[in-house]
């Protein structure tokens, strides 16, 4: 069924509409050069979302309906390439048309989840030790704009130990894509990469496709096997977007302008991550900013719902207090017998740490403890919190000894006596 | 009769208009048919020859001309033995069967039996000749530890039925016909042990409503003794995202005293159900000694699943609770969460394009929450036995902010309200219950005057923290001091309970009544001590013992130990007279 239709009745944002028969709900259509989507039906009246805006769509523009839904090519040739919002390549390399699948499939049956139980190491020690990932979890990165959230992610794509990154970039600067591009490249990292990527000068309904078009990716891969990690910044740029359309289409906004779905719309995409049992995993790390370090803002709340913990960045690094992974204690009680306590231990000492930093800047005089606690607060800071710092676990614990007995007797550390007898560090103790 | 055909006439997502020949009724269901598949859905307002349906389903596809098949049935769960132990959907799919059918993902179109097509063993507590009205038994069925009745259907009508023939005792197919009933105007009917009531009904084949006057114990101290839940009463659990609401159900769901709990998973993470999959069948009720998910049946909507069934999850879950009331059973709803409910309405009714309420949600939020949680209650059956149905729902507001529609809609309508604050659950103090902020209207397993008592000294503790926080500690009385410290004591040792600790987990009511006892004597006491830092250390010992004393099974030798210890110290340095 390709007839061609040529009179469009109603221009209003990116909305077309346009009277036709035998059209099917969310399917694909061609409108000029660019695709649109069916968003409603009413009688013979069609309305089409225009992914590459209605800007300059004539009266007489022809719509082409594909019978189709909006899918998306899958195969090994992914890998390395980078897509637009609409699937059209970015790079400059051949269009992909084999193998298409649907993007936005139906969710797993929960009674084919199984409990999450393997960690992903990310070198990063503020996730590995204290907020492990977990294969299947979705977490977002909280983050006040101008935190270094990209710089983070891309190292976390350069050093996860997953199969296959796939990274969903949504609204960025143009410098931004050009970042993810070079680093990934330099860093060999890009071999095992495919990214979707939707820049602040695309189109605003493009932006509303990345998560969809990376998710529906990288559950093919996941059903093949591969444990596939999807970053995805910035989710309130996707809000934002769909923002944009509701209010196009005349809905009832709820809060702060958000549609009333925005809770479904970011759900139904955080929980395509999974584990696949007998088969691979998908884990989401998706950037959220926070309009005004507002954690009540209805994108952060209503992700905050949704999500299982989350990483707050700021002033540069992952805050350790804020920071949660619900997922942790499923993986680390199986890693070292010290990891638990050692991280509840560093994190107390830490906390403590801010404590005596709060009475020296108010002028209050420092004890011997203080003093200690603020030679222990610098150097956690600057070997365990700086986000460069790229290390495996083991030696990330290793070093949270060795930082506590450059500071600390044994006993003021407040660690059970037979772990401080297996792990405290000998050298120092002569 | 033949059934009323329709045919689509527009989309907009989950929402579908049709147009129509012939009779359709408000809320009933209709099936759209879009290729081989179809999909589920429920009339929700007509206009001339116009109907609006909710489909339950993606409705990506669909297009103009599809043929929609009304059934002339309102929105209906299955009931017949065999619910327990399940896992549905919100339209009572089984989801085992159907992972077991379509693979990982969840099929659109599929709809499976809800009760399994399995073999009982029936007896026959009624005659050839009884007379039995809708929702008597006339046999029983073993389900599990429980016997379940089977009764006359509760949508027949509310006359007496003579009994014409009844199957002997013996092994049946549950969709067997096992009975047959005639009414006094002679219309004869056949019965099996399964069938069908509309979700939206209250179940009212009972003699009478009681009031709420027993207490449902949670084994969770700062419930049972400050903030109790009654059995057939209702009570809320709103709260910011992790602050630990879904913790707090899973423990009440896990020691509630009742015969049966039903769990609503209510566009929540799918991740929370899975740990209820796998964690139940291992945990062991103490009650029974039986397995915890021989007592469980979970209705599962989850985040991702369409947003138009959540609302019928709640429902569903409802109408299975009252089906096991009838049988006098003491059945425990927990929904988690009413607020991803409460916007799914809001989400179909602007696609109604209704006049919006406050933050967009509809107008009608507060009367359908009110009728909610109205169907809990306790209720005198006509065979003069007692059932309930208790019903606690949590809510999660936006920003955590209590002041939201849903949030004071529930308020309005719940016998107890359990706010959880962020400020005790960052301080890692749970369960993050606000115990000044939350409020029960129903009695507790201690009496009202010494809970009053306590809930005053934690009042006067807080007002004099504020206080310290301005003066410091030096511009502090000691008597203040000690009232300041009374107060800590009451919530690191009672109130906070620790839900990792095997004896702490589950406190039974004697226990607590003993402890609460002793801690009454400590609160309520005039103490001789001269200096803010012995009062400190004081209260720091104390602590110290009672922590000890909760950890510790009553069993155990150190129980006494540690009363005793906990008596001595007292007696050291109370103010005699």
């Amino acid at each position: 069924m390709n007839k061609v239709y040529t009179k469009i009745e109603s221009i209003v944002g990116n909305v077309i509409t346009v009277r036709a028969e035998g059209v099917k709900y969310n399917d694909l259509a061609m409108v000029g050069k660019s695709y649109a989507n069916v968003i409603k039906l009413d009688g013979d009246l069609v309305s089409l979302q225009v992914f590459a805006g209605a800007q300059g769509v004539k009266t007489d523009d022809p719509v082409r309906f594909l019978g189709v839904p909006m899918r998306v090519s899958f195969s090994e040739n992914l890998l390395g390439r980078v897509f637009d919002g609409s699937g059209k390549p970015r790079d400059n390399g051949p269009e992909l048309d084999e193998n298409m699948v649907e993007i936005g499939g139906p969710s797993v049956n929960p009674a084919k989840r199984i409990v999450p139980k393997n960690l992903i190491r990310t070198g990063i020690p503020m996730i590995d030790v204290f907020n492990t990932l977990v294969e299947s979890q979705k977490l977002p990165i909280f983050s006040v704009s101008g935190e270094p959230y990209n710089e983070l992610l891309a190292r976390i794509a350069m050093q996860a130990e997953v199969d296959l990154i796939i990274l969903g970039g949504m609204g960025l600067k143009y410098d931004d894509y050009l970042f993810f591009r070079d680093t990934l490249e330099q860093s060999g990292a890009m071999s095992r990469t495919i990214m979707f990527i939707h820049t602040a000068s695309d189109p605003t309904v493009e932006c509303t496709m990345i998560p969809d078009m990376s998710l529906a990716v990288g559950e093919r891969f996941a059903l093949e096997g591969k444990k596939v990690l999807v970053l995805l910044t910035d989710m309130t740029n996707f809000a934002d977007a769909l923002k944009e359309t509701a209010i196009t289409m005349e809905q009832v906004p709820s809060n702060r302008g958000y549609p009333g779905d925005l809770y479904s719309s970011l759900a139904s995409r955080y929980e395509k991550a999974v584990d696949f049992e007998g088969a691979g995993s998908l884990t989401i790390l998706a950037v959220t900013t926070m309009p005004g370090d507002d954690v009540t803002h209805p994108v952060p709340d209503n992700t905050g719902y949704i999500t299982e913990g989350q990483y707050y960045l700021k002033n540069g690094h992952i805050e350790p207090f804020g920071s949660l992974s619900r997922l942790k204690q499923n993986v680390n009680k199986d890693t070292r017998n010290d990891h638990r306590a050692l991280m509840d231990g560093l994190i107390k000492l830490y906390s403590a740490y801010r404590e005596s930093l709060e009475k020296k800047s108010m002028g209050f005089m420092m004890t011997e403890w203080d003093e200690k606690l603020l030679k222990f607060g610098q150097l956690f800071e600057s070997k365990l919190m700086d986000l460069s710092v790229n290390i495996p676990l083991e030696e990330a614990l290793d070093l949270g000894w060795e930082i506590l007995a450059e500071c600390f007797e044994p006993n003021e550390t407040g660690l059970r006596s037979e772990l401080i007898a297996q792990r405290w560090p000998k050298k120092l103790e002569a | 009769m033949a059934k009323t055909i329709g045919h689509v006439a527009g989309v907009n997502g989950n929402l579908v208009t049709v147009t129509f020949d012939g009779a359709i009724s408000k809320n009933e269901v209709a099936f759209v048919k879009t290729g081989d598949t179809m999909l589920k859905g429920e009339v929700i307002r007509v206009n001339g020859s116009k109907a609006s349906m909710q489909v339950y389903e993606m409705t990506n596809g669909i297009q103009v001309g599809d043929e929609v098949e009304f059934t002339g049935e309102l929105m209906s769960v299955e009931l017949g033995p065999g619910l327990l132990t399940q896992i549905y959907d919100g339209l009572q799919n089984p989801l085992p069967s159907l992972a077991e059918k379509c693979g990982f993902f969840l099929q659109r179109g599929v709809y499976l039996d809800p009760i399994p097509n399995k073999d009982w063993e029936f007896t026959p507590t009624a005659k050839v000749g009884d007379k039995l009205r809708p929702g008597d038994a006339f046999g029983t069925v073993p389900e599990g530890i429980f016997t379940h009745k089977i009764m006359i259907p509760f949508g027949f009508d509310d006359v007496e039925w003579t009994v014409t023939s009844i199957a002997d005792k013996g092994k049946y197919n549950v969709r067997d016909n096992i009975a047959t009933v005639k009414s006094p105007k002679g219309e004869e009917k056949k019965l099996t042990m399964v069938f069908s009531w509309p979700v939206k009904k209250a179940v009212n084949c009972y003699d009478e409503r009681l009031r709420p006057d027993e207490t449902l114990i949670m084994k969770i101290r700062i419930i049972d003794t400050f903030l109790p839940v009654a059995k057939g009463g209702t009570f809320c659990v709103p709260g910011p995202f992790g602050a630990g609401k879904t913790v707090l159900q899973h423990m009440e769901s896990r020691n509630a005293d009742v015969d049966i709990v039903i769990i609503a998973a209510c566009g929540e993470r799918a991740g929370e159900v899975v740990e209820v999959l796998k964690e139940f069948p291992e945990l062991i009720d103490p009650k029974t000694g039986r397995s915890l998910i021989e007592r469980t049946i979970i209705i599962c909507n989850t985040s991702s699943m369409p947003v138009a069934a959540r609302e019928a999850s709640v429902y569903t879950a409802i109408t299975m609770a009252e089906y096991y009331r009838q049988m006098g059973l003491n059945v425990l709803l927990l929904a988690d969460s009413t607020s991803r409910w409460a916007q799914a309405m809001r989400e179909m009714s602007g696609r109604l394009e209704e006049i919006p309420g406050e933050e967009a949600f509809p107008a009608y939020l507060e009367s359908v929450i009110a009728a909610f949680y109205e169907r809990a209650g306790k209720v005198r059956l006509h065979d003069g036995s007692i059932g309930s149905v208790t019903i606690g729902g949590t809510v999660s507001p936006a920003g955590g902010n209590f002041e939201e529609p849903v949030t004071q809609a529930t308020l309005k309508v719940v016998g107890a309200f359990h706010g959880l604050s962020r400020e005790r659950s960052d301080a890692r103090k749970y369960p993050a219950i606000h115990p000044l902020d939350s409020w029960s209207k129903y009695k507790g397993i201690i009496d009202q005057k010494l809970v009053n008592n306590a809930r005053n000294v934690l009042f006067k503790s807080n007002e004099i923290n504020q206080m310290m926080k301005v003066v410091g500690e030096e511009g502090t009385s000691v008597e203040d001091y000690i009232e300041y410290q009374k107060g800590e004591l009451l919530d690191a040792v009672y109130l906070q309970q620790n839900s990792f600790d095997l004896v702490d987990a589950a406190v039974p009511p004697e226990r607590q009544k003993t402890e609460f006892d002793l801690l009454y004597k400590v609160l309520m006491a005039k103490f001789d001590i001269e200096s803010k830092k012995e009062v400190r250390a004081f209260f720091n010992e104390m602590r110290q013992k009672f922590l000890d004393w909760n950890s510790v099974q009553i069993s155990d030798e150190r129980y006494a130990k540690y009363e005793k210890e906990i008596n001595d110290l007292f007696k050291s340095k109370v103010k005699e007279g």
